[in-house]
């Protein structure tokens, strides 16, 4: 009896589940690209940051004043509010609770975000810059 | 009239209702004020369903959301008083319930024979925040996209099950169209199925016992307490009662117009000074202090357990506080229901002064 019960309940939750979860899994196949090309983004001024969307999270590519490149993830780690960059401070900041992060590194330096921000390579090229996934191991 | 009425009685068996209707008496002592905040929730309750509806006519859900509510803001004659109507009923709404639990809580109307009253009541509050948490997201501003992120972060922090439950809540990885024909889905269908019913018991029950006495009225004699009847004369008090809180959502509504903020966009930052609404910002800054307090994540898993403990004992306060006339659990029942206005009403003033 609760075998066949269990039958039914897995017959007509797992089609549920799946229309359910359809977009989720689309949304998975959108975040797994492994590079974004920027046209034009090598133009982006000293002191300045650029946001863009790496697959479907937003991500931030920033030119500092010693004209290094960095590129990181700019959902923050604490609660998954978008980030922004302080060119004043050189410091990432978040306004949903006060988080602060390493503009280089991606550190993060104060209040509540956990872990750092997920950090890109960048490699700058005349015309665009193309921002890599980190291969890890 | 007469005639009418009694046709109606005959034919639909009202005769029992009427004879009830004539000997039902409410009590009458200085608290008998906080009776009236269940009616007031009621009215707000109906007024939110009925702009509901009118917003409904107008509003698209998907990737157009923001644009319709925009126009109906904008575009549509007094849609920004419906739609202005809607959030100022809802905020009434949830005052009002806050009110009335707490006058229940403190009135200890949730012994016997009212456990259900108070089980049901805890529901109807906890499916009144979901409401609320769920309409929120529908207008697709700023402001709303990132309370939407920020909430959905919360059941995301649960081990194993969380993210999958967060994901199937957003319809994907990130807060985006699929997330607000869920969440509208959610707010004016799954909702309103639920509620209704589990309203519809409540105040079933509330006629059933009627209105509890205060600890204060329990121990007089029963010569010396006074009541009134229940028809005409409360329900004549509660209708005016009832119009003055439409007043007050039609003043709020016209005088304060609820605004509409620039479009999400996942790339931009969240705006400086973002906060949740009142009802929630108790919540935030205990997270927010927890989280000062405790390295990482720990401060969210510590917030998280307190509030579950918390309101699994508000949950389970008829259980526990069972004494006529009030003994020590009474009092100390008492003392937690003191203790948690006070942190509520502190945490919230101090939300709102760490945000200005």
């Amino acid at each position: 009896m609760g075998g066949v019960g269990l039958a039914y309940a897995a017959a007509i939750g797992y089609p549920i589940y799946r229309y359910l979860n359809s977009p989720v899994e689309a949304s998975i196949q959108m975040a797994a690209v492994k590079d974004v090309t920027l046209p034009d983004a090598d133009k982006l001024p000293k002191g300045s940051a650029l946001m863009f969307k790496f697959g479907i999270r937003p991500a931030i590519l920033i030119h500092h004043q010693d004209d290094s490149w960095v590129s990181l993830d700019a959902i923050c780690t604490h609660m998954g509010c978008t980030v922004a960059y302080d060119p004043k401070k050189d410091h990432i900041h978040c306004a949903c609770h006060g988080g602060t992060y390493d503009a280089k590194t991606g550190e993060n330096i104060s209040g509540p975000p956990p872990r750092p921000l997920t950090k890109y390579v960048v490699a700058v090229t005349p015309g665009s810059v193309l921002i890599t996934r980190a291969q890890h191991g | 009239m007469a005639k009418t009425t009694s046709y109606l009685v005959e034919r639909m068996g009202l005769e029992g209702v009427l004879a009830a209707a004539k000997e039902k008496t409410v009590p009458l002592h200085r608290h008998s004020a906080w009776y009236y905040w269940g009616g007031i929730a009621l009215v707000c309750f109906i007024v939110q369903a009925l702009t509901g509806i009118l917003l409904m006519v107008y509003y698209r859900p998907g990737p157009e959301a923001y644009e319709s509510v925009r126009q109906i803001t904008y575009q549509i004659h007094f849609g920004w008083l419906i739609r202005s109507a809607h959030n100022w009923s809802a905020t009434i709404f949830l005052l009002s319930v806050f009110v009335h639990m707490f006058s229940v809580f403190f009135m200890k109307a949730y012994r016997r024979p009212r456990e259900i009253g108070w089980f049901s009541g805890m529901l109807l509050l906890l499916l009144g925040l979901t409401f609320g948490f769920s309409g929120y997201l529908l207008p697709m501003d700023d402001l709303a996209y990132f309370a939407t992120k920020v909430g959905l972060e919360m059941p995301n922090a649960i081990p194993l099950i969380g993210p999958p439950i967060a994901n199937l809540l957003r319809g994907s990885l990130e807060v985006g169209e699929h997330t607000v024909q869920r969440f509208f889905a959610l707010h004016a269908v799954i909702l309103p199925m639920l509620y209704l019913p589990l309203l519809g018991l409540h105040l079933w029950l509330v006629q059933k016992h009627g209105n509890a006495l205060p600890p204060s009225e329990e121990t007089k004699p029963e010569s010396e307490r006074k009541t009134i009847p229940f028809f005409p004369n409360f329900l004549v008090k509660d209708f005016a009662i009832w119009l003055v809180t439409l007043n007050a959502i039609a003043i709020c509504a016209a005088l304060f117009p609820w605004q509409l903020g620039p479009m999400a966009d996942p790339l931009m930052p969240a705006p400086e000074g973002i906060h949740p609404e009142w009802y929630f910002m108790s919540q935030f800054q205990t997270l927010k202090i927890l989280g000062g307090i405790f390295p990482g994540m720990a401060g969210e898993a510590i917030g998280m357990v307190l509030f579950t403990l918390g309101l699994v004992l508000w949950f389970l306060v008829p259980v526990f506080d069972t004494e006529r006339p009030v003994g020590k659990r009474g009092r100390q029942t008492t003392n937690f229901g003191l203790f948690v206005v006070l942190v509520l009403i502190v945490t919230t003033i101090w939300g709102y002064l760490g945000v200005r």
